[in-house]
Order: structure tokens, then C-alpha cells, then sequence
């Protein structure tokens, strides 16, 4: 099957931007592990700032979507304050996140989860925008 | 008329004072934030300071969009994208006029407070920056010795507020009672806008 041969298939990139570099990475860790077998979607973390400690760099965001960008598009995922903001003023910016790059607004891990499992199907930037902000409706009590 | 050298001047004078403030700004933030609002800013302003001394843009609006530009990429914090959208904004709207009038950067202004409104979601009376930035804007008509009054009126006038925005918003009621941050590096802001014209 040398169409969908492994590195050629278009898969939406997903970055998950949290204020730590051990939640984004292990959020990554995670989401990758559940969605296990066969093709799995691109996942990079971009946590903390730059040389350690909590905060958002924009300068790990944007390394960290060029990383994932197949041409699909790319789902970013944060956690709260100035990760939010900062992909928003990011976004703003126009030429500093690849083209088809959107903030997905969903809970943190359980969109992460949501997000690669969805993206690792060969499902486009909507579904897997669509199945991460649909992990807010799954009430736990 | 106020030209490039105007708006460098007050980007240097921001840094110089944040510089000054950084560790009031700091005790600011630690009753109600996470204690690191003057190092942060410290660090975006420095990498201002240095990136116009190296590049020295030629008009209003360039130096605005360059100062932004570094704020967002080296604050870490929520003010990096908020001061650098509000730098950003009013620079793309000052446009490529060499020299621009008070009325045209009072407008501008207000364009770059709208969209830190838009950004963060807040609106006057939340406990932030945008109390102390819309009635600087609303005096810039007047002069900037009022729009400096009014910000350092605005700042004080957010002790008695609860925070509805950020990280303080989720200390409830136990955020009365604390100057805000925010509003209190804005008004040096708006006091290094003042200090550039000499008043």
C-alpha cells in the first residue's frame, strides 16, 4: 500500500502548550500511549519557559507546531492564563504558527487524549477539533 | 508632532521605570498572583530596551510593533501578550506615518485597549490593567499629565475591587482589598508616556 505509506499520510499535528514542562510532556506521554497501535498522530509539548520554570513561551509554541505540521493543519491544546493568551496573540500574529494552526478550546487532558486518538484515525483539523472540545460534556459526577 | 524618537523614548522610560518597580510589582503580585509580575515584565521591557537600541525603527507604528513583538515572545507571563498586543494594536494603527499627532495616538491607543479587552476578556471594574488603561486613554484627549493622573487614579481604585479576571479571580473575595498588579505596571506605562513628553 505505498499511498498511505508511513511519513506521506496528512495528519493533523497536535501541541499541547501547559505553564510546566513536566505536564505538557507527560500529557503528551499519555495521550500517545492511549492512543497506542498503528499510526499515531504527531504530539509535541511546549511547557514551561525557555532555561526552566512555569510560564508560556511563544518561542517553544511555535517550534513546537512547525514540529507537528504535516499540512493537515494543527491542534493546539493549552492549559490556562497566559498559555491561552499567548497562542491567541500567536494566532493574531498571522506568520508565527504554520498555516490551518487553531486553539482548540477543550479541557486540557482529557482533550489531549481526545485530540491524538482522533487525529492518529487520519481525521481532519474539525473532527479532531470536534472530539476534543466534546471531552467538556463528560460530567464525572 | 511626535515622531520615532518620541515612541523609543517612551519604551525606554517604560523599562527604566519597570527596572525601578520590578520588586513593588512583585509584592503586588504575591498576595493575589503568582509573585512574578516584575521579573517578568523586567525581562520584556530589558529585551525592548535592547532590541531598539539595535534595530532603531524609523517610524511610530514600527516601534510600537517591534516592542509588542518582543513583550510577547520573553515575558513568559499573561502581561507578555496582553502589553504586547496592546504595543502591537496601537502600533498597526498608528500605521507608517513618520510623525503622528496626539489625537491620532490617542485613537490609536484606544484601539490597542480594545483589543487587550478582546484578548483577555476583561472589561473596566474586573480588577486589571484595563482599569487603569481605559481612563488613561479617555484623559490622553486632554493632555498626558491627565491621562498620568488618571491612570494612577485608575490603579488605586482597583484595592477595593474583586478580581474577576486570571489567577486572583480565584481567590473570590479574599483579592479585596490589594492593589492589582497589572493596573499598577500600566500606569507606569501611561507615566513613561508622560515623562517622553516632558510633562
Amino acid at each position: 500500500m505505498p499511498s498511505t505509506a508511513g511519513g506521506d499520510e496528512k495528519l493533523v499535528g497536535i501541541v499541547l502548550v501547559s505553564h510546566s514542562a513536566a505536564v505538557a510532556a507527560s500529557v503528551a506521554e499519555l495521550a500517545t500511549g492511549l492512543a497506542g497501535g498503528g499510526t499515531t498522530a504527531p504530539v509535541a509539548p511546549a511547557g514551561g519557559i525557555e532555561g526552566g520554570g512555569f510560564g508560556t513561551s511563544s518561542e517553544l509554541i511555535s517550534a513546537a507546531a512547525a514540529a507537528v505540521d504535516r499540512g493537515a493543519g494543527v491542534a493546539v491544546l493549552t492549559d490556562l492564563g497566559s498559555a491561552v493568551l499567548t497562542v491567541k496573540a500567536l494566532l493574531a500574529e498571522g506568520d508565527e504558527l504554520p498555516a490551518g494552526t487553531r486553539l482548540v478550546d477543550a479541557p486540557f487532558v482529557e482533550g489531549a487524549v481526545a485530540a491524538v486518538v482522533t487525529a492518529s484515525t487520519g481525521a481532519d483539523l474539525a473532527a479532531v477539533e470536534a472530539a476534543a472540545a466534546d471531552a467538556y460534556s463528560y460530567r464525572k459526577v | 508632532m511626535l515622531d520615532a524618537d518620541f515612541f523609543r523614548r517612551w519604551m525606554t522610560a517604560t523599562a527604566a521605570s519597570v527596572d525601578r518597580e520590578a520588586e513593588r510589582l512583585t509584592a503586588l503580585d504575591s498576595p493575589i498572583g503568582d509573585a512574578d509580575h516584575g521579573s517578568n515584565l523586567q525581562r520584556g521591557f530589558r529585551a525592548v530596551a535592547a532590541t531598539l537600541e539595535k534595530e532603531a525603527p524609523q517610524t511610530p507604528g514600527a516601534v510600537l510593533m517591534l516592542a509588542g513583538r518582543q513583550l510577547i515572545s520573553t515575558v513568559g507571563g499573561a502581561s507578555g501578550p496582553l502589553y504586547g498586543t496592546l504595543l502591537r494594536r496601537t502600533g498597526k494603527a498608528l500605521g507608517d506615518a513618520a510623525e503622528v499627532d496626539e489625537q491620532e495616538l490617542t485613537e490609536a491607543l484606544r484601539t490597542g485597549v480594545d483589543a487587550v479587552m478582546q484578548l483577555g476578556g476583561a472589561a473596566p471594574g474586573d480588577k486589571t490593567m484595563i482599569d487603569t488603561l481605559v481612563p488613561a486613554v479617555d484623559a490622553l484627549g486632554e493632555s498626558f499629565a491627565a491621562a498620568r493622573a488618571a491612570a494612577e487614579e485608575g490603579a488605586l481604585a482597583t484595592t477595593p475591587l474583586q478580581a474577576r479576571k486570571g489567577r486572583a479571580s480565584y481567590l473570590g473575595e479574599r483579592s479585596i482589598g490589594h492593589q492589582d498588579p497589572g493596573a499598577t505596571s500600566s500606569a507606569l506605562l501611561i507615566a513613561a508616556l508622560s515623562e517622553a513628553a516632558g510633562e
